[in-house]
């Protein structure tokens, strides 16, 4: 379990997050979602520690303040939006940059590429590949870093920001799946979010943030209302139904219809 | 920033090819450093001393001066000097994420090089007693706190956020010269003739001056550096992920960044103290490394330690012989040598690296 508790940051003189609690079940996808500036990626980078912050995180019923960084390293992976690596790496070389040790024959750097698609790129050089190819590596190396969903018993985490933004629909399909997997086999996956039919469709769990606070939370069925989104983003929206099963899809409305 | 280093087209199996690196670059520095002993103006060679060393016949005094006391420790400076350089240069180019990143380069042997000049200009004014214990390493600590001082200062001035920018760092690296330049300079006005002849001595680089004070004085820092350097290569991988992403891997990154930045202080600081400026050796082992076994810091830095005491000892062996029995300082062969490769990086990379 990820429990928040009235998660304030301050940056500079600006407060960023006003007080947001949220919580994230293993065997679920819990979306972050929200206008720009809303303060998604500051709540991750709180919650992935990587600025000061007042109230309460745990991970696995641990203060995360308590974390030592190889632990929380050991128990969370974080994908960046984007990557810039320097130096001419081997896709191999990178998945196993994550690893606190590396085993000589690369077989967890090896299961990891094969589960994102990559298997027989092991010897290709990063810099040769595509964005969409580079995202997955990265999406190996986190999850070669976490190692398996369950490990004794406790739920690994993985932490996304903005998965897809970059990456064509195929791709956008295919790591979502993979997300959505890793949650289904018991992980816990927390990811910021813009696209909202994507959203819909993957999510267990959403929660809207707006102007620092949080908005609403709750299933994409209950946070998906023309109201809500139309107030939490500041222009109409209109929220209707696909075919089976039913998932909410977003369509936008020209104001004043 | 937008560096990517030349990328090689045959990529199979390096890593391994990397550590077979280790035992041929190993194998290498002893030929070279045999072919070192063997060669020098006096026409004592190894050849005719190893028997009499095997069959313990005593050396003549020029044998065992000219051994012992002129190219043992020279070659033992020349060891350490380029192992120092060449790792400090890689470290410092896994810190900056940049392949143009070396202490000649952007200014740290030029703040070593002023700490040094000041402890020999300044160095009397300290109080008998404390020169008594200390005297002798006054100018390698010295060196060693310049160059750790101006590494910080690079280091607060090019990076923003975790990205180093590598025109504000090489713009850096030219003002810091030019300050300790003109130092410098007003030290010259206040130096004894004697004083000025230590300074001329550390703008050309040299290994001439080799003893085995130098050696005891330089070895312990070199390797202590050395040392601690080797055990940074998985947290250099992950800086080239960027520092987020290296703390998210549960590298502790600041940590890491206050070590890497004393050991390229400390390997630089002892190596300027007593040897001078010798450039380029930081760059060019790296860079010929990372083309031939990729840019895996856990192989490349054992691998530029080796490499670099190999180009420094070949690069003194011909200072020694070019001109013999003069002798050329080393810093000019090395930038001869050097230079044009650095010009070569350059024009590979003119597409790829974003100034």
């Amino acid at each position: 379990m990820l429990n928040a508790q009235n998660i304030k940051v301050q940056i500079g003189k600006k407060d960023i997050l006003h007080g947001v609690s949220i919580t994230a079940k293993p065997g679920e996808v819990t979306a972050i979602v929200g206008h720009n500036g809303s303060g998604k990626t500051t709540l991750m980078r709180a919650l992935t520690g990587d600025v000061s912050y007042t109230g309460t995180v745990t991970l696995n019923g641990r203060d995360l303040q308590t974390l030592s960084p190889e632990d929380q390293a050991e128990i969370r992976g974080v994908l960046p939006q984007a990557s810039a690596l320097s130096f001419p790496f081997q896709v191999i070389e990178v998945v196993e940059i994550g690893l606190r040790q590396a085993n000589g024959t690369g077989t967890t750097a090896r299961h990891a590429l094969a589960q994102v698609g990559l298997s027989g790129y092991e010897n290709r050089l990063y810099q040769e590949l595509s964005g969409g190819e580079q995202q997955r590596v990265h999406l190996a190396r986190v999850m070669a870093q976490v190692s398996a969903p369950i490990v004794d018993d406790a739920p690994r985490w993985l932490f996304l920001d903005e998965p897809v933004s970059a990456l064509d629909i195929a791709h956008q399909l295919q790591v979502m799946d993979l997300a959505r997997s890793f949650a289904r086999s018991g992980g816990g996956v927390l990811a910021i979010m813009h696209d909202l039919n994507l959203t819909a469709f993957y999510a267990d769990h959403m929660v809207l943030l707006s102007k620092g606070d949080l908005l609403a939370k709750g299933t994409p069925a209950e946070v998906m209302q023309d109201d809500i989104l139309s107030q939490a983003y500041g222009c109409q929206l209109s929220v209707g139904v696909a075919p089976p099963p039913g998932t909410p899809f977003l369509l936008p409305q020209m104001a004043g219809i | 920033m937008a560096v990517t280093a030349d990328i090689p087209n045959n990529v199979k199996s390096r890593a391994s090819f990397a550590r077979q690196l280790h035992i041929l670059l190993g194998l290498g520095l002893l030929v070279t450093c045999l072919f070192s002993l063997t060669t020098g103006p006096t026409g004592v060679s190894l050849l005719e001393v190893l028997p009499k060393l095997l069959s313990r016949t005593p050396l003549s005094k020029l044998e065992q001066v000219v051994l012992f006391d002129i190219r043992l420790p020279r070659l033992a400076l020349g060891i350490a000097i380029g192992a120092a350089l060449a790792v400090s240069g890689a470290v410092m180019q896994g810190l900056f994420r940049n392949p143009l990143a070396d202490p000649g380069i952007v200014g740290v042997s030029s703040g070593a090089g002023l700490g040094a000049i000041l402890a020999i200009v300044l160095g009397g004014l300290l109080p008998a007693s404390f020169l008594a214990i200390f005297g002798q390493y006054l100018v390698a600590v010295s060196a060693f706190l310049g160059g750790w001082l101006s590494t910080i200062i690079l280091y607060k001035v090019a990076t923003r956020s975790g990205r180093t920018s590598i025109a504000t760092m090489l713009l850096a690296g030219i003002a810091m010269g030019a300050l300790a330049g003109a130092v410098s300079g007003i030290m010259t006005y206040i130096a004894t003739d004697d004083q000025l002849r230590d300074m001329t001595f550390w703008g050309m680089g040299s290994l001439a001056g080799a003893n085995w004070t130098k050696v005891m004085a330089a070895f312990p820092i070199i390797l202590a550096c050395l040392g601690t350097s080797f055990c940074l290569g998985r947290g250099l991988n992950a800086i080239a992920l960027g520092e987020a992403t290296a703390g998210h891997i549960g590298i502790r990154v600041q940590r890491m960044k206050n070590i890497a930045i004393l050991c390229v202080a400390g390997a630089t600081g002892a190596s300027v103290a007593v040897s001078g400026g010798i450039g380029f050796i930081g760059i060019v082992a790296p860079h010929l490394l990372r083309l031939m076994s990729g840019p895996d810091h856990r192989t490349l830095l054992i691998n530029s330690a080796l490499l670099g005491a190999i180009l420094l000892i070949l690069a003194d062996t011909i200072s020694r012989q070019i001109v013999a029995p003069a002798e050329l300082p080393i810093g000019i062969i090395t930038a001869v040598l050097g230079a044009p490769i650095f010009l070569w990086i350059l024009l590979r990379q003119r597409s790829v690296v974003d100034l």
